[in-house]
């Protein structure tokens, strides 16, 4: 009886393992197929001979290395300058006293209700004004800090002890340096998971760099990606192969770092 | 050692101290009050204007309108189509996700489960994938006739569906599609969840004779209660932004089927640069997501005090 069960239990997740993946093994599979090969019927799983000659026009013809470049230097950007500024926030919040901190912080906490999309027709109009359209700097400050960021940094910061920072201070460390060589390194868990959630967060995102970014040149991959299959729609196999290309840099910094990715969602979740 | 020494140190450290705090406040403040509240604000100011493409080149055009955008909303039936698009895609599929995610968890926190790791990896997986990749890929899987979905159904007995271009089916396949990339995620908040009811409720329960249903309903339903409502909310404020997927996989269409809030926002103020009534939408959102949080966060109270 429990062996049945047992039996049931694994072969349910097996399936339920199989579905989920499936799409993503389409995907990469068709990329290797033959012009037309994945538009037959009935359905091939498998190429039948492998060709890589999408994944060259995409990097010869297609200009892939321009967005690929893109969308790695503004997740970069993004990633450091806001671990940077959430991480001072964060402690200042944590361990410093100043007149309507409690106050500011709860407020802070308060407007992450506000959805990202009421601000970007404003911030368009700001940025078209000083010229930042069509400008990685256009995307970026739009991530330099966030209350989220803060958030999870001040949570983390409190578990810190006061001896720490005052033995530090007797020492005759500045602020400064008592935050960058005490602070920091204690903090190095939930930077790295900051780090994973902003650097994919940037990546994936496709709103704001489709309204900022006007020119070609300027294109996030995934935007890129939109645009490409707007002119070829029939060319399925030449998409799959822009799609792996689009998901291999966050799926390689997942499997990488995916112990503090988790754990991270599970202290967001447990918090409240 | 005299009192007036102290008491100016303690003056000039505490003065430090402040100092020090808005010295590392600053770099981040600064940016969410000039890149985050300031265009939120003028985003209000803008829905009562009439700003379009002409005040873009010179924002003096721009006249005020009163209310006359909200009112032109109530009337746009557009509009009424994309509320109501918006809210079956969250009263529907977010539903519909969430008992995917707590089935999920269930099995992976069963007993009987072994390899849980490698399992739960996978599961993750399509969650860390790039919305617009999936939205393109997904495409195909969905096409009438080429497209895995209906050849799979086929074995089933299930005649082709156009699933991206019948309006009946376009939303369910957009909510199909967001369950497969977005499951994984609250399966782990329910997971850690799960591994914090205690095991001897369920051993009392076991010796009681209750069944694995009665135990599931009276004993992991209840105690899973506040990691179901904080689900709920953060996928519901989620779910009510749906843009990428409509805009990749069926711009709206057909006949306006999966036409969202946030997608006619897009079209209004940068297709048609009508940026007042953009703002107007904007804000409507944004009222809509405030009250369906400050609802949930009330029901999820009046159960804590009964």
């Amino acid at each position: 009886m429990k062996s049945i069960s047992k039996i049931l239990v694994i072969g349910l997740a097996t399936i339920l393992a199989a579905t989920t993946l499936l799409p993503a093994l389409w995907m990469l599979s068709a990329s290797f197929m033959v012009p037309g090969e994945a538009s037959t019927f009935p359905p091939k799983l498998l190429p039948s001979t492998i060709t890589f000659e999408h994944y060259v026009r995409l990097f010869t013809r297609l200009n892939l290395w321009r967005y690929l470049v893109n969308s790695l230097i503004i997740s970069i950007c993004v990633t450091v300058v806001s671990l940077f500024f959430n991480s001072m926030a964060g402690y200042a919040f944590a361990k410093y006293r100043f007149p309507g901190r409690d106050r500011l912080f709860r407020f802070l906490v308060s407007e992450m209700v506000i959805p990202a999309q009421v601000t970007t027709l404003p911030l368009f109009l700001m940025l078209n004004k000083v010229g930042l359209i069509n400008t990685y700097a256009g995307v970026i400050v739009a991530g330099m800090s966030t209350i989220y960021g803060i958030f999870l940094m001040r949570q983390f910061a409190l578990s810190i002890p006061d001896s720490f920072i005052e033995a530090a201070r007797m020492d005759g460390s500045s602020d400064f340096r008592i935050y960058w060589s005490v602070i920091l390194p204690l903090c190095k868990p939930i930077l790295i998971t900051l780090a994973i959630f902003t650097f994919m967060g940037t990546w994936n995102d496709f709103l704001w760099p489709l309204i900022i970014l006007t020119d070609d040149s300027m294109y996030t991959l995934p935007v890129a990606l939109a645009n490409l299959t707007g002119e070829h729609v029939q060319d399925t196999e030449l998409m799959m192969a822009g799609s792996v290309i689009t998901i291999l840099p966050v799926m390689i910094v997942f499997i990488a770092l995916q112990k503090y990715y988790i754990s991270g969602i599970m202290s967001a979740g447990l918090k409240e | 050692m005299s009192n007036a020494i102290s008491s100016s140190s303690l003056r000039y450290e505490i003065k430090a101290v402040r100092r020090a705090a808005y010295f590392f406040l600053a770099p981040a403040l600064i940016p969410i009050f000039i890149f985050f509240f300031v265009p939120a604000l003028a985003a209000f100011v803008l829905s009562f204007t009439d700003f379009d493409i002409y005040s873009l080149s010179n924002f003096e055009y721009a006249r005020f309108v009163g209310l006359r955008n909200y009112f032109q909303l109530a009337e746009d039936p557009l509009f009424w189509k994309a509320m109501t698009n918006t809210f079956y895609y969250v009263l529907v599929g977010g539903p519909l996700s969430i008992a995917a995610s707590l089935g999920t968890a269930l099995l992976l926190n069963s007993k009987l489960m072994r390899f849980k790791a490698f399992f739960r990896t996978i599961y993750f997986l399509p969650v860390v994938t790039t919305l617009v990749a999936v939205a393109v890929v997904w495409r195909f899987l969905y096409h009438p006739r080429f497209g895995l979905l209906n050849y799979a159904l086929s074995f089933f007995g299930i005649d082709a569906i156009d699933w991206l271009g019948d309006p009946v089916w376009a939303m369910p396949a957009i909510m199909l599609m967001s369950a497969w990339k977005g499951f994984g995620y609250n399966m782990i908040i329910f997971v850690a969840g799960l591994q914090n009811i205690p095991n001897e409720l369920y051993e009392a329960a076991h010796m009681d004779g209750a069944n694995v249903w009665q135990q599931f309903k009276d004993i992991t339903l209840p105690m899973l209660a506040p990691t179901t409502v904080f689900v709920s909310i953060i996928a519901m404020i989620g779910n009510f932004q749906l843009f990428t997927e409509p805009y990749v996989m069926t711009q709206g269409g057909p006949v306006n089927s999966t036409l969202s809030i946030v997608l006619l926002m897009y079209q209004q103020g940068f297709r048609w640069w009508n940026l007042g009534y953009s703002a107007a939408i904007a804000f409507v959102l944004f009222g809509v997501i405030l009250l369906g949080s400050l609802i949930q966060a009330r029901l999820q109270k009046r159960r804590e005090a009964s």
